[in-house]
C-alpha cells in the first residue's frame, strides 16, 4: 500500500515536472506535438486508403518504415554499451549517463514497434499474433523471434531504470542484487535483438543481397557506432540545458566505443565491397544497383555515396586522438556517423534487397509525402517520449524530486 | 532415394509412402511448433480479451470516435485500446440487441462481429469452416442482394497438384492472364495479375534480366520466345515458414494458400518468395458487380480485403472440383498442363517422364511443383 502511495506521488510529481519548464522546453514540446499531429493525420489517410498511399509496390514491398525500424533496433541495442561498463564492469564514470542511455533505448524500441505497426496492412487484426488467442508461429518465423526480443528488451529497459529511480525517489540506495541480474541479461539481450533483426533478412534465400553471413555482425558494428554516437550528442545537449553533471571523461570513453565500432564497421564494408565487386556474379546485381545504378536507374546513388563519404570522414576524424578529444569536432563526427549509418542501414539495406526483383525487374522506390509524414511523426513521438523520460530521471537524480518533499 | 538423413526437403513423386505432410495440421511439419493441435475455442473471458486486443480500429464501422482512436493506434496506449474496444463492442451489442434496428442490420452486425473474431482457417474443424463460409455468403447477400456460392472443400486424398509449361508452344497471347484475372476476382484498379509472361530474345537463352514482362505489342514478336511465371506452389515454400501468424500454409494437395481474413499484412512472405509469386492489396480491391465470379472458394477467389496478401491458388475453386485452372483452359496453344502428380496416368506425369523438364532456381531448395519443358 505504501508503495502504491509512493508510486502515485511519483506519477504526480513527474507530471508536474514534465508540464513545467523553460520557454525553450515548451517550444520544443509544442514543436514535437505539432509534428506528431501531422504524422497522425498522415497515418489516418493511410488507414483509410490503404498502403497504396505509400511508395511501396508489389516489386518493392518494404520501404521507409521497415528501414527506420531496422536502424532503430540498432540504436536501442546501443544502450548496452553504457549498461555493461556501469553495472557489470563497475565503471563509476558511466553511472550518470546510463539512465539516459536506457531512456533512449525505451524511446527507440517504442519507435520500432510503431514503425512495424505503421507498415502493417491490417493493424486491426494484430491480435492474431498474440499467443493464446492467436497463432504465434514460433520458432519458424524470425518475425516472432523479433517480437519476443524487442518486447523483452523493452521490458528490461523500463524495469531496471524504474527500479533505480523509484528507490532514489524515496531517498534510498538501489540494491545491486535486484538490478544486476537484469543488467546482465540485458547485455546479452541487446546483442540478441540486433542479431535476430539481422536474421530476419539474412535468412531469406530469395534475396541474395541480404542472404549474407556478414549481415548480422555488420549490424552489430554499425549499431554500436551509431547508437553511442547519438548518446554522445544527447548527453552534450543535456549538459548544456540542465544541471545534470556529465563529465568530459564519460563522453571521451563513449567516443572510444564509437571509434572502435566505426572502424570495425568500415573493415566489414570493405570486405563486403570486395566480395561483391572483385568477382561479380548474378548475386551482386543489387550491390551494383545500390552503388552504381542499373539500366540508368540510379535513385539510391546520391544516398549511398553521401553515406559512405560521411562514414569514412567520421571514422578518420574519430581515429585521431587529437581530433576526437576536441569535443566540438567529436560532436560533428558523431552527427556525421549517425546520419551515415541511418542511410546505410535503412534505405541502403532494405530497398536494394528488392531491386532487381526475382526476375531481374528494376522498379525503383521513392517514398511519398504521406510516408515521410508518418515517419517524421514517429520520430517526433520518440523524441517526446525520450524528453519526458530524461527530464523525470534528471530531476530525480539531481535530488530535486523526492518523495514528500514539496518545495516547488 | 532415401528420405532419411536428407539435408533438405525432397519432393519424391514416385515414393511408395504417402507424402508425410498428411499430419492433421497440414503445415507440412510433424515436429509441432505450428500450434495446430490446440483447440481454438474461445470461452467468454478469452473472447472479451480478444475483443479488447482487436479493437485497435474496426474498419467496418468507422464513426468519428473510431477514427480518432484509429489514428492514435500506434501509441499503443492500453487505455485507448480499451476504450476504443468498449465503444465498438457496445456499438455491436446495441445494434444486435436493439428492438428498433432492422432485422437485417442486426444480422449484419452479428456476422461482422463473429467474422472479426473467428480463428485461423487452417486450424478450423470442417463445421467451423462451413460456418464461416455460410456467414460470408449471407453477408454478401445482405450487402448486395446477390447470391454467391462459396466452397470450403478440403484437399482430396492421394492428390498432389503439379503444373508444366511448354516453352516451345507459348506465343505470349496472354489469354491466361486475363482468364486468371476474371476467374480469381483480382482488383481491377491496380491491374493485379498473378501470371507474368516474360518475352525473351532468341539466342540469349533464359535471360530474365533482359526479358520484358510488360509488353504491349502484337505477338508472337519476331525473334522472341515466351515464358510464364506465377506461384510455383513449392513443396518446401519459404513463404509459409516466415509468416508470423500462419496465415499461409501448404495444403495436403500441395496448394500453397492464404487465409485472407487471418493475414496481418506484414508482407514478410513477399520478401521471402524467390519467384515473385505473391501480391498485396495496397488499397481496397474492387471488382464490378457484373464481372464478379460467383463460384468461389474460401481459400481461392472470394473477395479479399484491403491490406492482405494473395496469390495464385491453381484456381482451388476449380481444381478441387476436378477442373483445370482457368489459365490452362484459356491457353490457345496448349502450352499449359495441369494435373495430379500422384496419378501415374495423368498428362502431367507423362510430361515429367517423357520430356526434358527443368525448374527455376532449383538451387534454393524450394522444390517448385512447376516444371518447364520444350518440344
Amino acid at each position: 500500500m505504501r508503495r502504491l502511495n509512493v508510486f502515485a506521488s511519483l506519477v504526480r510529481d513527474s507530471l508536474d515536472i514534465i508540464t513545467h519548464g523553460t520557454k525553450k522546453y515548451h517550444l520544443w514540446m509544442a514543436f514535437l506535438t505539432f509534428i506528431m499531429l501531422i504524422g497522425m493525420y498522415c497515418y489516418s489517410i493511410q488507414l483509410e486508403e490503404g498502403l497504396s498511399v505509400t511508395g511501396m509496390t508489389d516489386r518493392v514491398s518494404w520501404g521507409l518504415y521497415i528501414s527506420n525500424f531496422t536502424f532503430l533496433v540498432g540504436v536501442a541495442a546501443a544502450a548496452v554499451m553504457l549498461v555493461m561498463p556501469t553495472y557489470v564492469l563497475k565503471d563509476i564514470d558511466f553511472k550518470q549517463a546510463v539512465l539516459i542511455g536506457e531512456g533512449l533505448a525505451v524511446a527507440a524500441l517504442i519507435m520500432c514497434l510503431a514503425f512495424v505497426v505503421a507498415d502493417m496492412g491490417g493493424p486491426s487484426v494484430l491480435w492474431h499474433m498474440l499467443p493464446g488467442i492467436g497463432v504465434f508461429n514460433f520458432p519458424n518465423s524470425m518475425l516472432t523471434w523479433d517480437v519476443i526480443a524487442l518486447n523483452g528488451y523493452l521490458f528490461i529497459n523500463i524495469s531496471i531504470p524504474f527500479y533505480i529511480l523509484f528507490r532514489h525517489y524515496q531517498g534510498k540506495e538501489s540494491k545491486k542484487s535486484v538490478y544486476l541480474p537484469g543488467a546482465l541479461i540485458s547485455v546479452f539481450w541487446a546483442v540478441g535483438i540486433h542479431l535476430v533483426t539481422a536474421f530476419l533478412y539474412q535468412g531469406l534465400q530469395a534475396r541474395a543481397f541480404w542472404n549474407n553471413a556478414l549481415l548480422g555482425p555488420r549490424f552489430l558494428a554499425s549499431a554500436f557506432a551509431a547508437g553511442p554516437a547519438l548518446i554522445i550528442l544527447v548527453l552534450a545537449i543535456i549538459r548544456t540545458f540542465t544541471e545534470f553533471k556529465i563529465e568530459n571523461k564519460v563522453l571521451k570513453k563513449l567516443a572510444l566505443v564509437v571509434t572502435i565500432a566505426a572502424q570495425i564497421n568500415l573493415i566489414m564494408l570493405v570486405s563486403e565491397l570486395f566480395k561483391e565487386f572483385y568477382a561479380p556474379t548474378h548475386h551482386s546485381e543489387s550491390a551494383y544497383y545500390l552503388f552504381f545504378g542499373l539500366d540508368g536507374k540510379t535513385a539510391l546513388l546520391p544516398w549511398i555515396w553521401t553515406a559512405i563519404s560521411m562514414n569514412v570522414i567520421a571514422t578518420v576524424i574519430l581515429t585521431f586522438h587529437k581530433l576526437r578529444n576536441n569535443l566540438k569536432v567529436l560532436y560533428f563526427a558523431c552527427g556525421l556517423l549517425f546520419v551515415a549509418i541511418w542511410i546505410e542501414k535503412g534505405f541502403g539495406l532494405i530497398v536494394p534487397g528488392f531491386i532487381p526483383g526475382p526476375y531481374g525487374k528494376i522498379a525503383e522506390y521513392t517514398p511519398t509525402g504521406i510516408e515521410v509524414g508518418v515517419t517524421l511523426g514517429i520520430w517526433a513521438m520518440g523524441a517526446l517520449i525520450f524528453t519526458v523520460l530524461a527530464r523525470t530521471a534528471i530531476e530525480i537524480e539531481t535530488g530535486k524530486m523526492r518523495y514528500k518533499k514539496k518545495e516547488r | 532415394m532415401s528420405d532419411d538423413g536428407k539435408k533438405w526437403f525432397k519432393l519424391n513423386l514416385n515414393s511408395k509412402h504417402k507424402q508425410e505432410s498428411s499430419s492433421a495440421c497440414g503445415c507440412g511439419k510433424t515436429s509441432g511448433g505450428c500450434n495446430s493441435h490446440q483447440k481454438e475455442d474461445f470461452n467468454e473471458e478469452e473472447f472479451f480479451e480478444a475483443a479488447v486486443d482487436a479493437s485497435i480500429g474496426d474498419e467496418r464501422k468507422k464513426d468519428g470516435f473510431d477514427q480518432v482512436f484509429d489514428v492514435k493506434m500506434n501509441r499503443r496506449s492500453a487505455f485507448k485500446k480499451l476504450t476504443a474496444s468498449l465503444l465498438i463492442g457496445a456499438g455491436a451489442v446495441t445494434t444486435s440487441c436493439s428492438v428498433t434496428t432492422g432485422k437485417d442490420d442486426k444480422e449484419k452486425a452479428q456476422i461482422d462481429w463473429e467474422e472479426q473474431f473467428k480463428g485461423n482457417y487452417k486450424l478450423m474443424t470442417d463445421d467451423e469452416k462451413s460456418g464461416t463460409v455460410d456467414r460470408l455468403v449471407r453477408s454478401y447477400q445482405l450487402r448486395t442482394g446477390k447470391t454467391i456460392s462459396m466452397s470450403s472443400k478440403n484437399a482430396a486424398e492421394d492428390v498432389l497438384f503439379g503444373y508444366a509449361f511448354n516453352i516451345s508452344k507459348c506465343q505470349g497471347y496472354m489469354d491466361c492472364v486475363s482468364a486468371c484475372v476474371e476467374e480469381n476476382n483480382q482488383d481491377r484498379n491496380s491491374q493485379m495479375q498473378y501470371i507474368r509472361i516474360h518475352e525473351m530474345d532468341n539466342g540469349k537463352g533464359f535471360n530474365f534480366n533482359e526479358a520484358d514482362d510488360n509488353y504491349y505489342h502484337e505477338v508472337p514478336a519476331e525473334g522472341h520466345f515466351y515464358m510464364g511465371t506465377q506461384c510455383f506452389h513449392c513443396d518446401n515454400p519459404p513463404c509459409i515458414e516466415v509468416c508470423p501468424v500462419q496465415a499461409t500454409w501448404r495444403e495436403d494437395d500441395g496448394l500453397v494458400v492464404v487465409d485472407y481474413d487471418w493475414c496481418v499484412g506484414c508482407r514478410y512472405c513477399m520478401a521471402a518468395c524467390p519467384y515473385d509469386g505473391r501480391r498485396f492489396n495496397w488499397s481496397k480491391p474492387e471488382v464490378p458487380e457484373e464481372e464478379m465470379n460467383r463460384n468461389q472458394h474460401y481459400l481461392g477467389n472470394r473477395m479479399r480485403k484491403k491490406g492482405v496478401v494473395e496469390k495464385c491458388t491453381f484456381c482451388v475453386q476449380r481444381s478441387r472440383a476436378g477442373k483445370n485452372p482457368a489459365c490452362v483452359e484459356a491457353c490457345p496453344t496448349g502450352a499449359r498442363v495441369f494435373g495430379n502428380l500422384l496419378d501415374p496416368k495423368s498428362t502431367i506425369r507423362w510430361v515429367l517422364e517423357n520430356k526434358k523438364v527443368f525448374r527455376l532456381k532449383e538451387d534454393l531448395g524450394t522444390e517448385p511443383k512447376f516444371w518447364y519443358y520444350m518440344d
